[in-house]
Protein backbone atom coordinates (compact mmCIF):
# COMPACT_ATOMS: atom_id res chain seq x y z
CA UNK A 1 0.00 0.00 0.00
CA UNK A 2 1.17 3.17 -0.95
CA UNK A 3 0.85 6.53 1.10
CA UNK A 4 -2.12 8.71 -0.58
CA UNK A 5 -1.63 12.37 -0.16
CA UNK A 6 -5.27 12.98 -1.20
CA UNK A 7 -6.86 10.41 1.23
CA UNK A 8 -4.65 11.52 3.93
CA UNK A 9 -5.79 15.36 3.50
CA UNK A 10 -9.24 14.29 3.21
CA UNK A 11 -9.62 12.65 6.18
CA UNK A 12 -7.47 14.72 8.33
CA UNK A 13 -10.90 17.35 8.84
CA UNK A 14 -12.41 13.79 10.66
CA UNK A 15 -9.32 13.24 12.59
CA UNK A 16 -9.04 16.52 14.00
CA UNK A 17 -12.56 16.79 15.57
CA UNK A 18 -11.70 13.04 17.09
CA UNK A 19 -8.38 14.80 18.61
CA UNK A 20 -10.89 17.23 20.19
CA UNK A 21 -13.25 14.60 22.13
CA UNK A 22 -9.86 13.22 22.75
CA UNK A 23 -8.72 16.16 24.72
CA UNK A 24 -11.98 17.34 25.62
CA UNK A 25 -12.04 13.87 27.52
CA UNK A 26 -8.61 13.76 29.08
CA UNK A 27 -9.13 17.20 30.16
CA UNK A 28 -12.68 16.50 31.69
CA UNK A 29 -10.96 12.59 33.29
CA UNK A 30 -8.23 14.59 34.39
CA UNK A 31 -9.72 17.06 36.72
CA UNK A 32 -11.74 14.08 38.30
CA UNK A 33 -8.80 11.86 38.99
CA UNK A 34 -7.00 15.00 40.33
CA UNK A 35 -9.98 16.14 42.91
CA UNK A 36 -11.39 12.68 43.48
CA UNK A 37 -7.39 11.22 44.28
CA UNK A 38 -7.01 14.46 46.34
CA UNK A 39 -9.90 13.50 48.31
CA UNK A 40 -9.56 9.99 49.30
CA UNK A 41 -5.46 10.64 49.92
CA UNK A 42 -7.13 12.75 52.36
CA UNK A 43 -9.75 10.22 54.12
CA UNK A 44 -7.43 7.64 53.80
CA UNK A 45 -4.89 9.36 55.81
CA UNK A 46 -7.50 10.00 57.99
CA UNK A 47 -7.68 6.73 59.29
CA UNK A 48 -11.08 6.37 59.84
CA UNK A 49 -12.00 2.92 60.68
CA UNK A 50 -14.00 1.32 57.84
CA UNK A 51 -13.57 3.89 55.76
CA UNK A 52 -9.70 3.98 55.49
CA UNK A 53 -10.39 0.31 54.19
CA UNK A 54 -12.95 0.84 51.74
CA UNK A 55 -10.81 3.14 50.26
CA UNK A 56 -8.27 1.03 50.38
CA UNK A 57 -10.38 -1.63 48.37
CA UNK A 58 -11.09 0.70 46.34
CA UNK A 59 -7.42 1.63 44.95
CA UNK A 60 -6.35 -1.60 44.93
CA UNK A 61 -9.32 -2.68 42.93
CA UNK A 62 -9.10 -0.08 40.27
CA UNK A 63 -4.98 -0.32 39.52
CA UNK A 64 -5.59 -4.16 39.47
CA UNK A 65 -7.70 -4.94 37.27
CA UNK A 66 -7.64 -3.20 33.87
CA UNK A 67 -9.20 0.04 32.34
CA UNK A 68 -10.94 -2.15 29.21
CA UNK A 69 -12.55 -3.87 31.48
CA UNK A 70 -14.10 -1.59 33.86
CA UNK A 71 -14.99 0.72 30.64
CA UNK A 72 -16.38 -2.72 29.29
CA UNK A 73 -18.54 -2.95 32.69
CA UNK A 74 -19.40 0.34 33.13
CA UNK A 75 -20.82 0.75 29.70
CA UNK A 76 -22.35 -2.65 29.06
CA UNK A 77 -23.13 -3.87 32.65
CA UNK A 78 -24.17 -0.97 34.75
CA UNK A 79 -27.06 -0.10 32.49
CA UNK A 80 -28.28 -3.11 33.13
CA UNK A 81 -28.89 -2.25 36.87
CA UNK A 82 -30.09 1.64 35.63
CA UNK A 83 -26.73 3.26 35.35
CA UNK A 84 -26.63 4.35 31.85
CA UNK A 85 -24.82 7.77 30.51
CA UNK A 86 -23.79 8.13 27.11
CA UNK A 87 -20.56 6.66 25.75
CA UNK A 88 -18.41 9.72 26.30
CA UNK A 89 -19.67 10.69 29.70
CA UNK A 90 -19.54 7.27 30.83
CA UNK A 91 -15.62 7.03 28.98
CA UNK A 92 -14.72 10.47 30.74
CA UNK A 93 -15.95 9.20 34.60
CA UNK A 94 -14.18 5.29 34.17
CA UNK A 95 -11.02 6.74 33.24
CA UNK A 96 -11.35 9.68 35.64
CA UNK A 97 -12.14 7.75 38.56
CA UNK A 98 -9.41 4.79 36.84
CA UNK A 99 -6.80 7.64 37.45
CA UNK A 100 -8.04 8.60 40.23
CA UNK A 101 -6.59 5.46 42.21
CA UNK A 102 -2.87 6.17 40.77
CA UNK A 103 -3.09 9.87 41.71
CA UNK A 104 -3.94 9.23 45.11
CA UNK A 105 -1.20 6.94 45.53
CA UNK A 106 1.01 10.10 44.18
CA UNK A 107 -0.44 12.24 46.47
CA UNK A 108 0.04 9.97 49.43
CA UNK A 109 3.37 9.78 48.81
CA UNK A 110 3.52 13.47 48.91
CA UNK A 111 1.69 13.92 51.98
CA UNK A 112 3.88 11.51 53.91
CA UNK A 113 7.01 13.28 52.65
CA UNK A 114 6.17 16.20 54.31
CA UNK A 115 8.07 16.51 57.76
CA UNK A 116 6.74 15.66 60.67
CA UNK A 117 7.73 19.00 62.21
CA UNK A 118 5.44 20.83 59.71
CA UNK A 119 1.91 19.00 61.56
CA UNK A 120 3.79 19.78 65.00
CA UNK A 121 4.41 23.49 64.03
CA UNK A 122 0.68 23.46 62.97
CA UNK A 123 -0.37 22.02 66.25
CA UNK A 124 1.70 24.45 67.93
CA UNK A 125 0.08 27.17 66.34
CA UNK A 126 -3.22 25.75 66.45
CA UNK A 127 -4.20 25.70 63.31
CA UNK A 128 -7.32 24.18 62.77
CA UNK A 129 -7.70 21.07 60.63
CA UNK A 130 -8.60 22.56 57.11
CA UNK A 131 -5.95 25.09 57.58
CA UNK A 132 -3.50 22.45 58.58
CA UNK A 133 -4.25 20.76 55.36
CA UNK A 134 -4.65 23.87 52.97
CA UNK A 135 -1.77 26.01 53.96
CA UNK A 136 0.41 24.10 55.46
CA UNK A 137 0.48 20.18 53.99
CA UNK A 138 -0.90 20.37 50.69
CA UNK A 139 1.15 23.44 48.99
CA UNK A 140 4.42 21.41 50.04
CA UNK A 141 2.77 17.59 49.74
CA UNK A 142 1.52 18.68 45.63
CA UNK A 143 4.98 20.49 44.89
CA UNK A 144 7.00 17.06 45.48
CA UNK A 145 4.66 15.42 43.42
CA UNK A 146 4.31 17.29 40.13
CA UNK A 147 6.54 15.28 38.17
CA UNK A 148 4.39 12.23 38.99
CA UNK A 149 1.58 13.65 38.79
CA UNK A 150 2.22 15.03 34.84
CA UNK A 151 3.22 11.52 34.33
CA UNK A 152 0.22 10.36 35.06
CA UNK A 153 -1.76 12.86 33.01
CA UNK A 154 0.09 12.12 30.29
CA UNK A 155 -0.38 8.95 30.05
CA UNK A 156 -3.85 9.33 30.35
CA UNK A 157 -4.10 11.20 27.38
CA UNK A 158 -3.18 8.03 25.52
CA UNK A 159 -5.13 5.62 27.31
CA UNK A 160 -8.08 7.39 26.37
CA UNK A 161 -7.65 5.95 22.68
CA UNK A 162 -9.14 2.48 24.85
CA UNK A 163 -12.81 4.39 24.96
CA UNK A 164 -13.13 3.60 21.70
CA UNK A 165 -13.82 0.71 22.76
CA UNK A 166 -16.87 1.35 24.30
CA UNK A 167 -17.78 3.83 20.92
CA UNK A 168 -16.51 6.99 22.49
CA UNK A 169 -15.52 8.79 19.04
CA UNK A 170 -12.49 9.91 20.06
CA UNK A 171 -9.33 10.04 17.60
CA UNK A 172 -8.83 6.03 17.57
CA UNK A 173 -12.01 5.34 16.95
CA UNK A 174 -12.66 7.78 14.23
CA UNK A 175 -9.39 6.32 12.32
CA UNK A 176 -10.98 2.88 12.92
CA UNK A 177 -14.62 3.99 11.52
CA UNK A 178 -12.87 5.61 8.53
CA UNK A 179 -10.63 2.16 8.18
CA UNK A 180 -13.30 0.15 7.76
CA UNK A 181 -15.37 2.02 5.39
CA UNK A 182 -12.32 3.17 3.34
CA UNK A 183 -10.66 -0.33 3.49
CA UNK A 184 -7.68 2.12 3.97
CA UNK A 185 -5.18 1.69 7.48
CA UNK A 186 -2.16 3.10 6.90
CA UNK A 187 -3.44 6.58 6.37
CA UNK A 188 -5.61 7.17 9.67
CA UNK A 189 -3.80 4.96 12.27
CA UNK A 190 -0.26 6.72 11.16
CA UNK A 191 -1.80 10.29 11.21
CA UNK A 192 -3.11 8.94 14.64
CA UNK A 193 -0.07 8.51 15.69
CA UNK A 194 1.32 11.86 15.11
CA UNK A 195 -1.46 13.88 16.22
CA UNK A 196 -1.11 11.89 19.50
CA UNK A 197 2.36 12.47 19.48
CA UNK A 198 1.23 16.57 18.46
CA UNK A 199 -0.16 17.36 22.02
CA UNK A 200 1.35 14.88 23.95
CA UNK A 201 5.35 16.34 22.76
CA UNK A 202 4.14 20.21 23.76
CA UNK A 203 2.18 19.17 26.78
CA UNK A 204 5.13 16.89 27.93
CA UNK A 205 7.57 20.20 27.94
CA UNK A 206 4.90 22.34 29.68
CA UNK A 207 5.02 19.90 32.60
CA UNK A 208 8.57 19.63 32.85
CA UNK A 209 8.62 23.57 32.71
CA UNK A 210 5.70 23.86 35.51
CA UNK A 211 8.44 20.77 37.55
CA UNK A 212 11.23 23.30 37.16
CA UNK A 213 9.41 26.59 38.17
CA UNK A 214 8.21 24.59 41.51
CA UNK A 215 11.66 23.49 42.40
CA UNK A 216 13.26 26.70 42.06
CA UNK A 217 13.69 28.84 45.58
CA UNK A 218 11.17 27.26 47.99
CA UNK B 1 -0.13 28.26 86.67
CA UNK B 2 0.95 24.60 85.35
CA UNK B 3 0.44 21.63 86.89
CA UNK B 4 2.10 18.33 86.21
CA UNK B 5 0.46 15.50 88.73
CA UNK B 6 1.34 11.42 88.30
CA UNK B 7 2.32 12.50 84.67
CA UNK B 8 3.51 8.76 83.15
CA UNK B 9 4.86 8.50 79.91
CA UNK B 10 6.92 5.22 78.14
CA UNK B 11 7.71 4.91 74.55
CA UNK B 12 7.34 0.95 73.87
CA UNK B 13 9.75 -0.41 76.75
CA UNK B 14 11.54 2.66 78.01
CA UNK B 15 9.68 4.83 80.52
CA UNK B 16 10.29 8.20 79.75
CA UNK B 17 8.88 9.98 82.57
CA UNK B 18 8.00 7.90 85.95
CA UNK B 19 4.80 9.79 87.75
CA UNK B 20 5.98 13.46 87.38
CA UNK B 21 5.11 16.02 89.90
CA UNK B 22 5.92 19.61 88.60
CA UNK B 23 4.67 23.25 89.11
CA UNK B 24 5.27 26.24 87.38
CA UNK B 25 4.42 29.87 89.05
CA UNK B 26 3.25 32.27 86.16
CA UNK B 27 6.03 34.21 85.02
CA UNK B 28 8.16 32.09 86.10
CA UNK B 29 11.70 30.99 83.65
CA UNK B 30 12.50 27.35 84.31
CA UNK B 31 14.99 26.01 82.57
CA UNK B 32 15.30 21.87 82.73
CA UNK B 33 18.44 20.44 82.21
CA UNK B 34 19.79 16.96 81.90
CA UNK B 35 21.05 13.98 80.27
CA UNK B 36 20.02 13.24 76.16
CA UNK B 37 16.89 11.38 76.35
CA UNK B 38 16.05 11.81 79.99
CA UNK B 39 12.47 12.64 79.07
CA UNK B 40 13.30 16.60 78.83
CA UNK B 41 11.85 17.05 75.71
CA UNK B 42 8.97 14.95 76.39
CA UNK B 43 7.65 17.37 79.04
CA UNK B 44 6.96 20.67 76.55
CA UNK B 45 5.77 18.11 74.09
CA UNK B 46 2.92 17.41 76.33
CA UNK B 47 2.08 20.63 77.30
CA UNK B 48 2.09 21.33 73.33
CA UNK B 49 -0.20 17.87 73.16
CA UNK B 50 2.00 16.24 70.77
CA UNK B 51 2.38 13.88 73.09
CA UNK B 52 0.13 11.92 75.15
CA UNK B 53 0.72 10.65 78.58
CA UNK B 54 -0.35 7.24 79.21
CA UNK B 55 -1.16 8.31 83.17
CA UNK B 56 -1.66 11.24 85.14
CA UNK B 57 -2.26 14.96 84.37
CA UNK B 58 -1.69 18.52 83.33
CA UNK B 59 -3.18 21.45 83.94
CA UNK B 60 -2.80 24.92 82.83
CA UNK B 61 -4.59 27.54 85.23
CA UNK B 62 -6.45 25.40 86.65
CA UNK B 63 -7.92 23.56 83.16
CA UNK B 64 -7.18 20.49 81.96
CA UNK B 65 -4.86 19.86 79.15
CA UNK B 66 -4.72 15.96 79.92
CA UNK B 67 -6.14 13.61 82.28
CA UNK B 68 -6.25 10.24 82.39
CA UNK B 69 -9.98 10.75 83.25
CA UNK B 70 -10.52 12.21 79.61
CA UNK B 71 -10.89 16.34 78.77
CA UNK B 72 -13.07 17.93 76.16
CA UNK B 73 -11.00 18.31 72.63
CA UNK B 74 -12.81 21.78 72.69
CA UNK B 75 -11.66 23.04 75.88
CA UNK B 76 -8.29 21.78 75.48
CA UNK B 77 -7.80 23.52 72.09
CA UNK B 78 -8.43 26.78 73.79
CA UNK B 79 -6.26 25.98 76.77
CA UNK B 80 -3.53 24.95 74.27
CA UNK B 81 -4.04 28.29 72.56
CA UNK B 82 -2.64 30.00 75.44
CA UNK B 83 0.63 27.90 75.06
CA UNK B 84 3.73 28.72 71.96
CA UNK B 85 6.45 26.55 70.94
CA UNK B 86 9.63 26.78 69.21
CA UNK B 87 11.45 23.53 67.97
CA UNK B 88 14.92 22.78 67.36
CA UNK B 89 14.68 22.18 63.69
CA UNK B 90 12.44 25.72 63.38
CA UNK B 91 9.76 23.62 61.74
CA UNK B 92 9.30 27.15 59.98
CA UNK B 93 6.53 26.62 56.87
CA UNK B 94 9.32 27.13 53.63
CA UNK B 95 6.74 27.26 51.04
CA UNK B 96 5.23 30.54 52.84
CA UNK B 97 7.66 33.94 53.56
CA UNK B 98 8.62 34.80 56.88
CA UNK B 99 5.99 37.76 57.22
CA UNK B 100 3.38 34.90 56.61
CA UNK B 101 4.69 32.51 58.27
CA UNK B 102 4.28 34.72 61.44
CA UNK B 103 0.81 36.02 60.30
CA UNK B 104 -0.96 32.24 59.66
CA UNK B 105 -2.25 31.70 62.74
CA UNK B 106 -2.88 34.86 64.44
CA UNK B 107 -5.22 35.82 60.80
CA UNK B 108 -6.93 32.09 60.49
CA UNK B 109 -6.83 31.02 64.59
CA UNK B 110 -7.16 34.19 65.97
CA UNK B 111 -9.20 35.84 63.41
CA UNK B 112 -6.88 39.03 63.52
CA UNK B 113 -7.89 40.86 60.01
CA UNK B 114 -4.67 40.80 57.32
CA UNK B 115 -3.79 44.64 58.20
CA UNK B 116 -3.57 43.95 62.40
CA UNK B 117 -1.56 40.82 62.15
CA UNK B 118 1.07 42.05 59.72
CA UNK B 119 1.18 44.77 61.68
CA UNK B 120 2.27 42.98 64.66
CA UNK B 121 4.25 40.65 62.85
CA UNK B 122 6.46 43.22 61.37
CA UNK B 123 7.08 44.79 64.96
CA UNK B 124 8.35 41.33 66.12
CA UNK B 125 10.11 40.54 63.38
CA UNK B 126 11.69 43.89 64.11
CA UNK B 127 12.35 43.36 67.56
CA UNK B 128 14.12 39.64 66.53
CA UNK B 129 16.29 41.86 64.22
CA UNK B 130 14.47 40.89 61.21
CA UNK B 131 12.40 43.56 59.97
CA UNK B 132 14.62 43.75 56.73
CA UNK B 133 13.94 39.95 56.09
CA UNK B 134 9.79 39.55 55.96
CA UNK B 135 9.46 38.84 52.15
CA UNK B 136 11.94 35.96 51.99
CA UNK B 137 11.86 32.51 52.12
CA UNK B 138 12.88 30.37 55.29
CA UNK B 139 15.20 28.66 52.93
CA UNK B 140 16.98 32.20 52.25
CA UNK B 141 17.32 32.48 55.80
CA UNK B 142 20.39 31.41 57.89
CA UNK B 143 19.59 28.85 60.47
CA UNK B 144 20.02 31.71 63.45
CA UNK B 145 17.68 33.90 61.50
CA UNK B 146 15.23 31.09 61.16
CA UNK B 147 15.20 30.31 64.21
CA UNK B 148 14.63 33.79 65.54
CA UNK B 149 11.44 33.82 62.75
CA UNK B 150 10.13 30.80 64.65
CA UNK B 151 10.49 32.68 68.22
CA UNK B 152 8.44 35.76 66.32
CA UNK B 153 5.33 33.15 65.23
CA UNK B 154 5.21 31.80 67.93
CA UNK B 155 4.91 34.87 70.46
CA UNK B 156 2.27 36.43 67.09
CA UNK B 157 -0.48 33.89 68.91
CA UNK B 158 0.43 36.30 72.19
CA UNK B 159 1.01 33.01 74.22
CA UNK B 160 0.85 32.76 78.06
CA UNK B 161 3.12 30.02 78.02
CA UNK B 162 6.36 29.65 75.60
CA UNK B 163 8.21 26.52 75.18
CA UNK B 164 11.61 26.54 73.87
CA UNK B 165 12.86 22.68 72.52
CA UNK B 166 16.57 22.55 72.56
CA UNK B 167 16.77 25.73 70.02
CA UNK B 168 19.93 26.40 69.60
CA UNK B 169 20.98 22.42 69.21
CA UNK B 170 20.67 22.53 65.53
CA UNK B 171 22.63 25.95 65.02
CA UNK B 172 25.91 26.44 63.81
CA UNK B 173 28.24 27.57 67.33
CA UNK B 174 28.25 31.16 65.76
CA UNK B 175 24.38 31.63 65.25
CA UNK B 176 23.94 30.48 68.60
CA UNK B 177 24.59 33.87 70.12
CA UNK B 178 22.09 35.89 68.25
CA UNK B 179 19.02 33.19 69.47
CA UNK B 180 20.07 33.14 73.17
CA UNK B 181 20.19 37.30 72.71
CA UNK B 182 16.47 37.26 71.65
CA UNK B 183 15.29 34.38 74.24
CA UNK B 184 17.10 36.54 77.19
CA UNK B 185 15.43 39.98 76.04
CA UNK B 186 12.52 38.03 76.39
CA UNK B 187 13.12 36.15 79.94
CA UNK B 188 13.63 39.49 81.20
CA UNK B 189 10.96 41.77 79.78
CA UNK B 190 8.32 39.54 79.15
CA UNK B 191 5.55 38.45 81.95
CA UNK B 192 5.08 34.92 80.25
CA UNK B 193 5.74 31.95 81.53
CA UNK B 194 8.90 30.10 80.04
CA UNK B 195 9.97 26.42 80.17
CA UNK B 196 13.38 26.08 78.17
CA UNK B 197 14.99 22.85 78.00
CA UNK B 198 18.54 23.49 76.88
CA UNK B 199 22.49 22.62 77.06
CA UNK B 200 23.86 26.08 77.06
CA UNK B 201 24.16 25.71 80.99
CA UNK B 202 25.53 29.38 81.40
CA UNK B 203 22.17 31.15 79.61
CA UNK B 204 20.17 29.02 81.74
CA UNK B 205 22.04 30.76 84.61
CA UNK B 206 21.63 33.73 83.69
CA UNK B 207 17.68 33.88 82.76
CA UNK B 208 16.02 31.34 84.58
CA UNK B 209 14.00 31.79 88.30
CA UNK B 210 14.71 27.96 88.95
CA UNK B 211 16.62 24.80 86.94
CA UNK B 212 15.32 21.64 87.41
CA UNK B 213 17.60 18.42 86.92
CA UNK B 214 16.39 15.65 84.83
CA UNK B 215 17.67 12.36 84.63
CA UNK B 216 16.04 8.62 83.95
CA UNK B 217 12.23 10.12 83.73
CA UNK B 218 12.61 11.99 87.30
CA UNK B 219 13.48 15.32 88.72
CA UNK B 220 16.43 14.47 91.02
CA UNK B 221 17.03 18.14 92.12
CA UNK B 222 15.08 21.88 91.39
CA UNK B 223 16.04 25.07 92.64
CA UNK B 224 17.43 28.27 91.73
CA UNK B 225 20.58 28.32 89.83
CA UNK B 226 22.89 29.97 91.99
CA UNK B 227 22.13 26.79 93.81
CA UNK B 228 22.32 23.85 91.27
CA UNK B 229 25.20 25.10 89.34
CA UNK B 230 27.29 26.17 92.20
CA UNK B 231 26.57 23.93 94.72
CA UNK B 232 24.12 20.81 93.86
CA UNK B 233 22.90 18.67 96.11
CA UNK B 234 22.86 15.58 94.44
CA UNK B 235 25.41 13.63 93.29
CA UNK B 236 23.78 13.14 89.50
CA UNK B 237 23.58 16.69 89.36
CA UNK B 238 27.10 16.99 89.48
CA UNK B 239 28.40 14.23 87.92
CA UNK B 240 26.62 15.88 85.21
CA UNK B 241 27.62 19.76 85.47
CA UNK B 242 31.09 18.85 86.20
CA UNK B 243 30.69 16.69 82.64
CA UNK B 244 29.28 19.14 80.47
CA UNK B 245 31.39 22.09 81.68
CA UNK B 246 34.57 20.36 81.32
CA UNK B 247 33.79 20.01 77.55
CA UNK B 248 34.59 23.79 76.96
Amino acid sequence: MIWDWNFALSILPDLLRGLWVTVQVTLAGIVIALVVGLFVAILRHARIPVLCQLLWFYVEFVRGTPLLVQAYFAFYVLPLYGVSFSATVTGIIVIGLNYSAYTAEVYRAGIESVPRGQWEAATALSLPLRRRWQAVVLPQAVRAVVPALGNYLMQMFKDSAILSAITVLELLGHATAIGSSSYRYLEPYTLVGLLFLLVSYPAAKLIRRLELRLAQPR
Amino acid sequence: MITFRGVRKSFGDHQVLSGLDLDVADGEKVSIIGPSGSGKTTILRMLMTLEQPDAGRIDVDGEPLWSEDGVDARRMKLVRRRIGMVFQHFNLFPHMTVLRNVTEAPIHVLGQDREEAEAHARELLGMVGLHQHVDKKPGQLSGGQQQRVAIARALAMRPRVMLFDEVTSALDPELVGEVLGVIRDLAHTQAMTMLLVTHEMRFAEDISDRVLMFDSGSIVESGPPSVIFHEPDNERTRRFLSAVLDRR
